[in-house]
């Protein structure tokens, strides 16, 4: 390494090179030399800072939300320079949307005739890794899909909400598409979901699914690819 | 015989009134304040949520909430405390700093009996023993020519606290921040006596209600700003500001807190025992706004506002005794002194405001930082402002 190059790095980093390892020109003995006035007073970064922050808490105390300039959208469009910067969303009255791929309560979807799409095929308390769901199955005189749940239970508080219900379902019968939070409750018993509530929820499904209930060809619906997938 | 106004000059009272009345609930919302303030300078709203019924204003209701919460949490003491002094080391940190209050003069001395009028400050001046200036309340618990020493003396035993409670409370991490806090404090007392006695050299005393009244120079009212000690002290003002902030262990030097290390002297402490060293920090800021603002701003002043009235750029005349020149304008007494408290009032808000500023602004100090700004730059600079002061006295203003 020549001199020179030392010469330059000096000037770069406020480093003096004091000597350099002959094994690897990339260790060395370094002296450190920043100006000594920015080390000890700290008066021009503190007055410099200051004026950052009093900026922002003037700009915040003084204007108006941004989010009114978002919630006016519908009218003429607003003039967001004067208006402040906080972002903080205040939940129970104003929510973020989640992404479409959002995993929340469950739902337990219906047939075209309002009873329950599942089978008690069992497949979804098989594949739950925190054994969450309970599924007590009944017969039914649907002879096409023979079964149905006579109780159907997901303990919220024991939900990873990993979605792997959803996945193994065969029936298109459970989804996790609402956008639910878990609730809050003051006893263990009332964070478990039954049938009913999670019904309750539900939404028609036109998957394709066997038994003799109303059915969805009946309604002329074409067989799409999405539909037989499904 | 008590009267009335005996009752309202006792010291007692004025007691009760500036501490119950003013600072605790000052410092209590303090704690909301600095909450919301340091949101808002950080782009987010802060606590504005707590109220009763309908009642919200912006939040403010949330130190209210705070001190139920701390009186109703339960009361953790660990195994193998010193109980004694872990109970009394709360009350050691508390007590000196509203001892402390008792030099601040929080406002003007009020003749009762004049409230109406406006204040004849030459027949004050000639015959103070006059039955109309009898009953004289001083709005200043303790009138003493060593006011400002009493405070440095008396706000030093508040450091007892932090250091009893980190060694009552067995355990390491107190015991650090207890022995940080008695090291930062005895290095900050130096430079910030230090720092105030450019302040004594120019207005020669040291007596905060004499130099909150008279200023600088005697050639100027003292309700002139110019007069105040900020034009006078710059030097001593920014060192005094430094040390003091120092004093009261918020960033950017808590090291003897230190929350992302040792948590502190007060580790051990829970419910409303932590919640009183809370109290004392927020006390302290308090009162280091009112000596700033009693020493260096003014006091109790008004800009241009006399005892008799506003006065800009007119003089009183010594034989005729009427106001001469610029602009007067004269006030009742009882306007005056009203304004005059709450401008006191209103000076030491903005001085508490602007610790928040500076304490959500700067990032905190390694412990050998603040030693070496300590001892090597505050000490020297206010050695410097001393001797420059004395000086400039000597040479210019006639020395005495």
């Amino acid at each position: 390494m020549s001199a020179s190059h030392h010469e330059e790095e000096t000037h770069d980093m406020g480093l003096k090179v004091l000597s350099t390892s002959t094994i690897h020109p990339r260790v060395r003995t370094v002296q450190v030399s920043r100006p000594e006035a920015q080390d000890t007073t700290f008066l021009a970064a503190t007055a410099k800072g200051l004026g950052v922050t009093l900026k922002h808490f003037a700009r915040n105390l003084f204007l108006p939300m941004k989010k009114l300039a978002k919630r006016n959208a519908a009218g003429a469009p607003t003039d967001e320079t004067w208006r402040n910067e906080i972002e903080t969303v205040q939940y129970p009255e104003e929510k973020v949307t989640y992404p479409e791929r959002f995993r929340g309560l469950h739902r337990l979807t219906l047939r075209e005739d309002g009873n329950v799409r599942c089978v008690a095929c069992m497949c979804c308390p098989t594949v739950c890794p925190a054994h969450c769901i309970t599924i007590i199955p009944a017969e039914t005189d649907d002879k096409g899909i023979e079964k149905k749940p006579a109780i159907f239970e997901i303990d919220e508080l024991r939900c990873v909400v990993c979605g792997l219900c959803v996945e193994a379902c065969p029936c298109d019968a459970i989804r996790m598409d609402t956008g639910m939070h878990a609730r809050p409750v003051e006893d263990r018993a009332d964070a478990i979901e039954t049938r009913e509530t999670m019904m309750g929820r539900g939404v028609r499904s036109i998957a394709v699914q066997g038994g003799e209930g109303p059915d969805w060809r009946a309604h002329g619906h074409e067989v799409t690819k999405t539909d037989v997938n499904r | 015989m008590k009267t009335l106004y005996d009752i309202l000059d006792w010291p007692g009272t004025k007691w009760l009134f500036i501490v119950l009345a003013l600072v605790m609930p000052l410092a209590s919302l303090l704690t909301w304040a600095e909450r919301r303030q340091s949101a808002m300078m950080q782009d987010r709203l802060g606590p504005n949520r707590a109220n009763i019924g309908p009642v919200k204003i912006m939040g403010i209701l949330h130190f209210v909430a705070d001190a139920v919460k701390m009186i109703f949490k339960e009361d953790v003491i660990p195994a193998n405390v010193h109980k004694g002094l872990f109970t009394l080391a709360p009350i050691l940190a508390l007590a000196p700093v509203l001892i402390a209050f008792c030099i601040i003069p929080f406002g003007p001395t009020i003749y009762p009996h004049v409230y109406t009028q406006t204040l004849d400050t030459y027949a004050l001046a000639t015959q103070p023993q006059n039955a109309m200036f009898a009953d004289s309340i001083r709005l200043q618990m303790f009138q003493v020519d060593f006011g400002l020493i009493f405070y440095f003396a008396v706000l030093t035993l508040a450091n007892y606290g932090g250091t009893i409670a980190g060694w009552a409370s067995y355990n390491k991490w107190a015991l650090l921040g207890g022995l940080r806090s008695s090291s930062q404090m005895m290095s900050y007392e130096v430079a910030m006596g230090m720092a105030l006695m450019g302040a004594f050299l120019v207005t020669g005393s040291l007596e905060p209600g004499f130099i909150a009244s008279h200023g600088a120079s005697d050639s100027m009212s003292g309700s002139n700003p110019l007069n105040w000690l900020w034009l006078w002290q710059p030097v001593g003002l920014i060192l005094f500001f430094t040390a003091a902030i120092a004093e009261t262990k918020r960033a950017p030097f808590d090291i003897p807190e230190g929350e992302p290390e040792i948590i502190g002297y007060f580790v051990e402490y829970s419910g409303m025992r932590w919640g009183i060293f809370f109290l004392a920090e927020f006390i302290e800021i308090v009162f280091i706004s009112s000596v700033i603002a009693t020493v260096f701003f003014g006091g109790w002043q008004v800009p241009f506002l006399d005892a008799d009235g506003f006065r800009v750029g007119g003089y009183v005349d010594q034989v005729n005794h009427i106001s001469v020149g610029g602009w007067f304008r004269p006030l009742p007494h009882a306007i005056v002194t009203g304004l005059q408290f709450a401008a006191f009032g209103l000076k030491v808000i903005l001085l508490c405001w602007f610790q928040l500023m500076i304490r959500w602004t700067l990032p905190r100090f390694r412990a050998d930082q603040l030693m070496h700004l300590g001892w090597k730059l505050l000490l020297p600079l206010s050695l410097a402002n001393i001797m420059v002061t004395a000086l400039i006295k000597l040479l210019f203003m006639g020395g005495s």
